[in-house]
């Protein structure tokens, strides 16, 4: 069976939950061998976890260079990786970083490219979800080797036990006339909440919070529910909580099992970041937003009286 | 002197209904209002920005359909100084590797290129993947998802913000590709004096054939092959109450009886 490279979304030695939605896919497709690009002893400490999601191969790809160029260096590796292993596929995350190292690989090595997959079958067919989920279109790669970027948290990760031994791969050495340096990094720091593409319930507030501190309203409610909390690009431009939440057309994309909007309208580019969620409920104060078209259960009212309520309501019935 | 080149796309309007044409599961281009994408107009106000500061030339690259004329009409009422566009029917149905291609061409007939400013993502496909195909065609550093950008001598610099990554600080020497997120400006309105100028500007148009592309590009030598697609059925409007004091326990309540608490 031939190898499918799946490229390790990791953040300091610790594999992201993309990483093994993507070796679930790769399983279906042939034997999911792992790619890691950055520095030297990145690769030691993922081999357990990503042999647990059944990889049979890590491809070890470690030097400085891996990690102070941006997005070129991974494309050297895998393009190699490309030529000698001949993979029948190479997967990555739909991040903003998967998505340009897929599109360059495909470019490099003259090759089918599908972007923001939702799913991918065995025969390498894959299931975009555009225009905010309202219109599913199926595609397949028509050239060279299949190479796909998949939206984290569309694919169930699976278990598979796997005892993948560990192959040294070169780095090749970066141009620095054709490659941007990576001068410092400021990680996002993971709290205590679920990341919002994997959370099964999200709780987002919009302009109507009113402020930075009233946020304090979505954050209790969604810690009752052990929710991810999300944000219109209203409230994140008004500065109420940061980018990284933010839900819609230029945010991220959203499928819970329950979605809360609190004083959120619902314009259209939000609601192409949270419309596929399986239940809606939303809170606002005008009876006419257009949130409440798409809203399984609609509350016409204030958030700060509606909110908290819910709040003490969810806490009571957990006893 | 930075010479610039802003990539701009005419998209259909996120505010109308935008569909896919039934025959070739392409983009139905007629069945939205077009608009200059928005990220784009930011695209522009930061090479004007950069313009004013260091002197230079700004032009704009649009591959698109005869109308996408008025999103580049649009970007040189901004205050750009001249246009290229690439519009061919054989260019219908162009995948992102065969876009990047006929972008790349079309940027390679401007002189003296420093800088190239592209939106990080456009809002109809959201691919987020042709500059990054730009600068590798073109041999050029990327320094893509910009919420901030420094020019300086023969440096670029630059504060990538993305929301998988955070910040990420990075620096290339000129020839350089950036992308810009909707972080980096407000962009400006076009002034009246700024409209009645953009009609003398001038648009160099091309086609294919003109960059050399023919017969490598369109719908049938895509690298990717759409098999079938289908609208979803629209959502529904499900319950509403009004709040008269138990509009939390309204919720709560029915939350369990979805079984969601
Ligand atoms: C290209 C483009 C991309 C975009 N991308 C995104 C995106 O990714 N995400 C996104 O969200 N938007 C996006 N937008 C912006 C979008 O068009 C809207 O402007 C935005 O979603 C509005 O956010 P909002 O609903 O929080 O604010 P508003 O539209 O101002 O709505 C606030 C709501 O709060 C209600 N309210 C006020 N006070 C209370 C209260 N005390 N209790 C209850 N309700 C209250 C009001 O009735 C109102 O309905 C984009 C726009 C464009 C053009
Ligand atoms: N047809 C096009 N003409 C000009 N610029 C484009 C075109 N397609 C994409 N771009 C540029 O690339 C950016 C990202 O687009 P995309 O990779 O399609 O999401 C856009 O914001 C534009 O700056």
């Amino acid at each position: 069976m031939a190898e499918v490279l799946v490229l390790v979304d990791q953040v300091d030695g610790e594999a992201k939950k993309s990483t093994f939605e993507l070796l679930t896919a790769a399983r279906r497709l042939g034997e999911p061998a792992a790619v890691v690009v950055g520095p030297a002893g990145t690769a030691a400490k993922l081999t357990e976890t990503l042999g647990k999601y059944g990889a049979t191969k890590v491809y070890a790809a470690e030097s400085d260079d891996a990690a102070n160029y941006l997005v070129t260096p991974k494309v050297d590796v895998l393009a190699a990786l490309v030529g000698s292993a001949a993979p029948a596929a190479v997967l990555a995350s739909s991040t903003a970083e998967g998505k340009e190292v897929t599109a360059r690989l495909a470019a490099r090595t003259n090759s089918g490219l599908l972007v923001d997959v939702v799913d991918l079958d065995a025969e390498g067919v894959g299931t975009h979800s555009i225009f905010g989920g309202a219109y599913t279109v199926k595609a397949k790669s028509a050239n060279g080797t299949l190479i796909a970027s998949i939206r984290p948290g569309s694919v169930d990760p699976e278990e598979a036990q796997g005892t993948p031994a560990t192959e040294a791969v070169e780095v090749p050495a970066v141009d620095g006339a054709k490659a941007a340096k990576v001068t410092g990094r400021e990680p996002i720091v993971g709290g205590d909440r679920p990341d919002l593409t994997e959370a099964s319930v999200v709780v987002s507030g919009g302009r109507g919070v009113g402020s930075a501190e009233s946020f304090d309203v979505v954050e209790k409610l969604a810690d009752v529910l052990g929710a991810a909390v999300g944000a219109s690009r209203a409230a994140v431009d008004s500065g109420y909580y940061p980018h990284q939440f933010q839900v819609g057309q230029t945010g991220k994309t959203v499928s819970p099992q329950l979605y809360i909007a609190l004083g959120i309208s619902g314009a259209i580019q939000h609601r192409a970041g949270m419309q596929t969620s399986k239940t809606i409920v939303a809170v606002n104060k005008d009876s006419e937003a257009p949130i409440f078209e798409i809203a399984d259960f609609g509350v016409v009212g204030d958030l700060f009286k509606v909110a908290p309520q819910l709040t003490d309501e969810v806490t009571k019935r957990k006893g | 002197m930075t010479n610039i080149v802003v990539l701009v796309k005419q998209v259909p309007d996120t505010y109308s209904e935008r569909k896919l044409a039934a025959g070739d599961n392409t983009l139905d281009r007629e069945a939205a209002d077009a608009v200059l994408d928005e990220i784009n107009e930011r695209a522009i106000e930061e090479a004007l920005v950069i313009k004013e500061a260091n002197e230079g030339e700004v032009t704009v690259v649009c591959v698109g359909p005869d109308r996408a004329n008025d999103a580049i009409r649009k970007a040189l009422s901004m205050g750009a100084d001249k246009a290229v566009h690439v519009s061919d029917e054989a260019l219908h149905g162009a995948d992102i590797l065969q876009t990047s291609k006929v972008l790349a061409k079309a940027v390679g007939t401007v002189e003296g290129v420093d800088l190239i400013i592209a939106g990080n993502e456009a809002s109809d496909g959201r691919g987020g993947a042709v500059p990054a195909v730009l600068a590798e065609l073109l041999g050029l550093p990327q320094l893509t998802h910009a919420r901030k950008v420094t020019v300086e001598g023969g440096t670029v610099k630059v504060e990538r913000e993305t929301a998988d990554e955070g910040i990420t600080h990075l620096e290339a020497s000129l020839p350089a590709l950036i992308s810009v997120n909707e972080k980096i400006n407000e962009p400006r309105y076009p002034s009246f004096k700024g409209i009645m100028a953009a009609k003398k500007k001038p648009v160099e148009k091309l086609t294919a054939a003109d960059l050399g592309l023919d017969g490598e590009v369109g719908l049938a030598n895509a690298a990717s092959t759409v098999l079938e697609s289908a609208p979803k059925p629209p959502r529904e409007a499900g319950q509403r109450v009004d709040d008269e004091g138990d509009g939390g326990v309204k919720v709560a309540e029915y939350l369990a009886s979805q079984k969601l608490i």
